[in-house]
């Protein structure tokens, strides 16, 4: 499903967002706020930018999406079910006994789900070894890798980072979703992880900033970062943890507390 | 004197081999290629290597993204970093993705000697045993090495091959069929079976040659595949011998000796006992001297043997 203009794409995300909400409060437990934050990038990754078929997931020359962040699979589900991966109505089952949408994503439940994820760290260097593979086998594929900011706390980013320069993985962009916010509070306070954009130039990486929540430079940013040759890309998406949801946008609280009976009805209400 | 070579020559030259016949295999190292033997695969094949420095958890989690795009990747470095620095990727990026990694640890044991006790991996079979998906494999000598590496390819998944830096005693050819889940008699015996893998293999079968002298009839078993570990033939040693004696370069909490104890436990046949460092971590020393001290030669082994023979029923 490609969707060219931009009033198309921030309608899709707010369906997005009332699916990722709906999904929410019927699970009673999951994370609301990243998969908010990150959900206009995601919408325009899935319904813009990247090379895929529903019918054939596993179709060897689609792009690949990793979400590094796990935790926020919600946004990735409801976008995979309204591409028609698996029925909608398997949304309601999330984090449920015996359902395929595990709490931290699984690509053994689904195979649309390019890697398991959950534990911080590895999606970056998941990546890398899809994007070197891609290379070997002269495909075209493009690969994403969405991070989250708290994430970059991880040793591993780090490691993978330097691989992705050392292999010129200029078939790969990384995504970090900045919206300031971990478990414990705000990132800045509970271990910098700035000046993020120094840091990635000084690894060797061609460094993209955007508004995580204005989709005609999303989507700008993302051609630009596919284009690059020579070195891998990283786009540092300023964004709005609980963004679209009033009640919800930079509260802390709201990373892993679902929203109850009449907090859902108001978000609904909002995202209409 | 009897042809002896490292496990670990063996991991180098089969996966030399195996690069001719299986174009999706790749290779990553950290740092230790010259060590772990993978630069017999570098210098064959340049293009499909990938040197990824002193990174161990992004070797791990690289190397499962390549099996993610349908390659075969062997991922080595030594024992313990591969299974103790990176194993939150090994359990979350291979091994619950069921992904088709092979995971390389050389210089494990005691028997890396002056290194000491932080390059002495003495509970990698435990780490990696308790993973779903995950299959162990410890090599006997060079051939079983070599033939197991060849051979991890066509197992679909996750596997851990073990190998040893010092230079063992050669028991097999090229010829040898190495099969997941099945060890292999080395020698028969009525009295105790005396079942090892790895490097100790070697003092396992001296051990026996020795007891021949007290009328102790002792057979041997070599048990590479500690997971699938073949029950079936520990059950039948058991039965047949009324005594078990395991002997491994690793702790003895959760390896080869914890399988062959759950098998007896759940079948109540023999009594068993673990020939292994006894929660302690090693320290340096040459391979040999340290088997001594912490009891892994033949006399440690055939105290063991007189310990358990005085338990059976």
């Amino acid at each position: 499903m490609k969707l060219d203009s931009h009033k198309d794409l921030e309608q899709k995300a707010r369906e997005i967002r009332r699916e990722i909400i709906k999904m929410l409060s019927i699970s009673g437990s999951g994370h609301p706020g990243g998969s908010l934050s990150a959900t206009d990038l995601m919408v325009a990754l899935f319904y813009h930018e990247m090379n895929y078929n529903p019918n054939e997931p596993l179709w060897p020359d689609r792009d690949r999406f990793v979400l590094s962040k796990g935790h926020c699979c919600p946004a990735l589900y409801a976008i995979l079910a309204d591409l028609g991966y698996f029925p909608k109505e398997k949304l309601k089952t999330l984090r449920k006994l015996n359902s395929p949408l595990q709490g931290h994503p699984s690509y053994t439940h689904i195979p649309a789900v390019e890697a398991s994820t959950g534990p911080l760290g590895q999606g970056l260097s998941v990546g890398n070894g899809i994007a070197l593979a891609g290379k070997l086998d002269k495909k075209d594929y493009h690969v994403y890798v969405m991070l989250g900011d708290g994430e970059m706390q991880e040793g591993n980013v780090w490691e993978a980072m330097m691989t992705s320069s050392h292999y010129k993985t200029d078939n790969l962009t990384a995504i970090v979703d900045y919206n300031n916010l971990q478990i414990d509070g705000k990132v800045s306070e509970v271990k910098e992880v700035m000046p993020l954009k120094d840091k990635f130039k000084s690894f060797g990486w061609e460094v993209f900033e955007v508004n995580g929540h204005k989709m005609k430079d999303i989507v700008k940013v993302l051609g630009k970062a596919r284009k690059k040759k020579g070195k891998p890309s990283v786009i540092i998406a300023k964004t709005i943890k609980g963004k679209g949801v009033s009640f919800m946008e930079n509260i802390v609280d709201f990373h892993g507390v679902t929203p109850n009976e009449e907090e859902t009805a108001k978000a609904l209400k909002e995202l209409e | 004197m009897m042809d002896a070579k490292a496990t670990r020559e063996g991991y180098g030259d089969g996966l030399a081999e195996l690069g001719e016949s299986r174009p999706e295999v790749v290779a990553l190292d950290a740092d230790l290629a010259k060590s772990t033997k993978s630069i017999n695969f570098k210098e064959k094949f340049p293009e499909r290597f990938f040197e990824m420095g002193i990174s161990e958890q992004d070797m791990v989690a690289t190397a499962a993204g390549f099996a993610l795009s349908g390659k075969i990747a062997y991922a080595s470095s030594f024992a313990c970093f591969i299974t103790g620095r990176a194993y939150d990727q090994v359990r979350t990026s291979v091994c619950y993705s069921n992904v088709n990694v092979k995971l390389v640890g050389s210089h494990a044991g005691l028997m890396t000697g002056e290194d000491g006790a932080t390059h002495q991996a003495l509970e990698d079979i435990s780490l990696m045993r308790s993973l779903p998906n995950m299959k162990v494999i410890v090599p006997g000598d060079y051939f079983e090495a070599k033939i197991a590496t060849k051979k991890a390819a066509e197992i679909p998944g996750p596997v851990y091959l073990r190998m040893a830096r010092a230079k063992t005693p050669i028991y097999f050819n090229d010829d040898y069929n190495f099969t997941l889940g099945k060890g292999v008699v080395m020698e028969s015996g009525s009295d105790v079976a005396i079942i090892a893998c790895g490097a100790p293999l070697q003092y396992a079968i001296e051990a026996a040659e020795r007891l021949k002298k007290d009328k102790i009839d002792a057979a041997v078993v070599n048990m590479p595949s500690i997971k699938p570990l073949d029950a079936k033939l520990v059950s039948k040693m058991a039965t047949q011998a009324g005594a078990i004696v395991t002997v491994e370069d690793h702790s003895i909490y959760g390896g080869l000796g914890s399988a062959v104890s759950e098998v007896m436990a759940e079948e109540g046949l023999a009594p068993v006992e673990r020939v292994g460092t006894k929660d302690v971590f090693g320290e340096s020393g040459k391979g040999p001297e340290l088997y001594k001290k912490y009891g892994l030669d033949s006399d440690g082994i055939i105290n063991a043997v007189k310990i358990v023979m005085g338990k059976r029923k």
